[in-house]
């Protein structure tokens, strides 16, 4: 089955990405992982300048999934230009670059610096962050801050521009249609979900920032559902995510309207899950006779069916 | 390079209601470890628990002069160590490592001095062996709530290795805090009329023992070696959950990740938060 994938411009091997915010900037699993096998890679999410994070505690589990608030800790786009981008470019990966700022200038200003970077292939655009109370989920909770953050962008960039979307609204289907709009290319979703989790001992909450954000497994099936609806909304090509932890949740997704899907929590679990991945869906082609994973994108059949005789 | 093993269980032997040795067959994950290194484990294939949790490798188990394995030691206090209680002969149990920065070695004439708390003896099993192999003098002071939880003591004295016991009740060595016998011996050290001797003192343990630790070596003009257990998502740098603060040049501080610019920090660098 061919695997290539294209977004917008971008064209990528697979369509696994590693998520932002779970892999680091990348050079950290060079070691474990030929990053050139991984479609994309997603850099932890850039400031213009350094940030120090939340103190811990900043995670928790809970049943299937994990609450985090990292608080974006982060060297900042200058070091990241300076310090990661080169042994990327070595490694061979494809780079998307998580950007967030606190005002429309800093989101302006990171895609101007990252379009002269050499080896950059896209920019993702984090205007769902759940744990910082600056910028950044303001825009992407209105429709009008989506648009403005996206169309300022793709004034100054030649770059394929990927807003990221928070699941924290109450039509996410209609944030991805103004993002679409403004000119995005694609839009990724989902961001974690807000939530909580309290010690009952103590009666403090788990995390130091009090709320944090939901992933893993537990969110799948809000995250699916969220990716269908997109998918009747908008034309642009859509980055599924939300608690894929194998190759079956990545057909999942792609089948619900994903042309691509990223992977987060379930790489702290299992670094090696790549090939994992990549060996179900060239298993999965092989069973159903598909010869291009494209072609799978977005046909959920939701047609009613005869009924049919099980027998048992 | 870490490697993901689906480890055998070899043995498990219960050593109180709470505690356990586990036996692991990882001979790969065994043969790279340096002292200090940990490995993320996952009992179970399942969703809950989802992620992994670290342990420090406890011994290296050798058969024939062949590596075969490394042991977990395990306190049961969640799910994964409930799970890693109740495992049999057989079991799959998923390890991957070995992660981290290992310990420092000394060499003589300095001494080595190992100050474990509890289940915080787990990395004192390799160092120990490392350092008595450099010919390092070589002590463990080990404290516990009780003698019923000090284990392992015929392992280290076995090896040359002294012991400075304390428990909180006071069934066996000092009773109090493990600091009580660690002060001791560093003021008895600094008070030798001839040149004092150089200690590194390693630590592991709970967090407020390995503050005190770190503060009562400093006192004394000692340096330490402290093995900090945070809250860990991945181990390999990805999620920046399990971060520590580390002291700037201008004062203040930054948050480093334990898994991989730790577990084991000079004592001295850390801020106690």
């Amino acid at each position: 089955m061919d695997l290539t994938t294209r977004i917008g411009s971008l064209e990528l091997r697979n369509p696994l990405m590693a998520a932002s915010g779970c892999f680091g900037y990348g050079v950290e699993y060079a070691d474990a992982v030929d990053l050139t096998t991984i479609g994309a890679v997603v850099s932890k999410g850039l400031f213009l300048e350094e940030r120090s994070g939340h103190p811990p505690q900043r995670i928790v589990e809970t049943p299937s999934g994990m609450l985090n608030a990292i608080g974006l800790q982060g060297i900042g786009v200058h070091r990241y230009i300076k310090e990661k981008l080169p042994e990327l470019r070595r490694l061979g990966a494809t780079n998307v670059i998580n950007i967030c700022g606190s005002t429309l200038d800093e989101y302006v200003e990171l895609a101007r610096i990252l379009s002269d970077a050499e080896g950059v292939h896209a920019l993702e655009i984090n205007i769902s962050c759940p744990n910082i109370k600056e910028g950044g989920i303001t825009f992407g909770c209105s429709l009008h801050g989506t648009f403005d953050v996206v169309s300022a962008i793709k004034k100054v960039t030649h770059l394929p521009v990927i807003p990221k979307l928070t699941p924290n609204v109450t039509d996410v289907a209609s944030i991805a249609k103004s993002a679409e709009d403004a000119g995005a290319d694609a839009v990724s979703l989902v961001n974690t979900f807000l939530a909580m989790a309290i010690d009952v001992e103590t009666r403090r909450p788990k995390l130091s920032n009090i709320v944090g954000g939901l992933s893993g497994p537990a969110i799948r099936p809000i995250a699916v559902r969220m990716v269908y609806e997109c998918r009747r909304a908008i034309k642009i090509p859509i980055i599924g995510m939300g608690g894929i932890a194998n190759a079956t949740d990545v057909l999942e997704f792609m089948i619900a309207g994903a042309t691509a899907v990223q992977v987060g929590t379930a790489n702290f679990v299992d670094p090696f899950i790549w090939s994992k991945l990549l060996d179900g869906l060239r298993d999965y082609g092989q069973r159903h006779s598909i010869a291009r994973i494209a072609d799978l994108v977005g046909t959920v059949d939701t047609s009613t069916r005869e009924k049919q005789w099980i027998s048992s | 390079m870490p490697v993901d093993i689906e480890a055998r269980v070899i043995r498990n032997t219960r050593l109180s209601p709470d505690y356990n040795v586990i036996e692991l067959a990882a001979p790969e994950i065994a043969d790279a470890t340096a002292p200090g290194q940990f490995v993320m484990v996952k009992p179970g294939r399942g969703s809950d628990p989802l992620l992994r949790r670290p342990f420090s490798v406890f011994e290296v188990l050798r058969e024939n002069g062949r590596v075969t394995g490394i042991t977990l030691l395990s306190k049961r206090v969640g799910i994964t160590t409930s799970m890693l209680f109740d495992a049999v002969e057989g079991d799959t149990i998923s390890c991957l490592g070995p992660l981290g920065k290992p310990f420092e070695l000394v060499d003589p004439p300095a001494e080595a001095w190992m100050v474990a708390g509890g289940v915080g003896l787990a990395p004192f099993a390799t160092l120990g062996e490392a350092l008595v192999a450099r010919g390092t003098k070589t002590t463990l002071f080990y404290g516990a709530r009780s003698g019923k939880e000090l284990f392992y003591l015929d392992w280290f004295s076995s090896r040359g290795i002294e012991l400075k016991l304390s428990t909180e009740d006071g069934t066996n060595g000092d009773k109090g805090r493990i600091t009580v016998p660690l002060e001791r011996e560093l003021q008895r050290v600094a008070s030798e009329k001839t040149v004092p001797a150089d200690v590194m003192v390693y630590a592991c343990g709970p967090e407020p023992m390995l503050e005190a630790v770190a503060h009562v070596a400093e006192r004394y003009g000692q340096p330490s070696q402290v093995s900090v257990e945070r809250v860990m998502g991945c181990g390999m740098g990805g999620c920046y959950s399990c971060v520590i603060p580390v002291k700037d040049a201008g004062g203040g501080h930054h948050y480093v990740r334990s898994c991989i610019g730790g577990p084991v920090f000079r004592g001295s660098d850390l801020i106690w938060d």
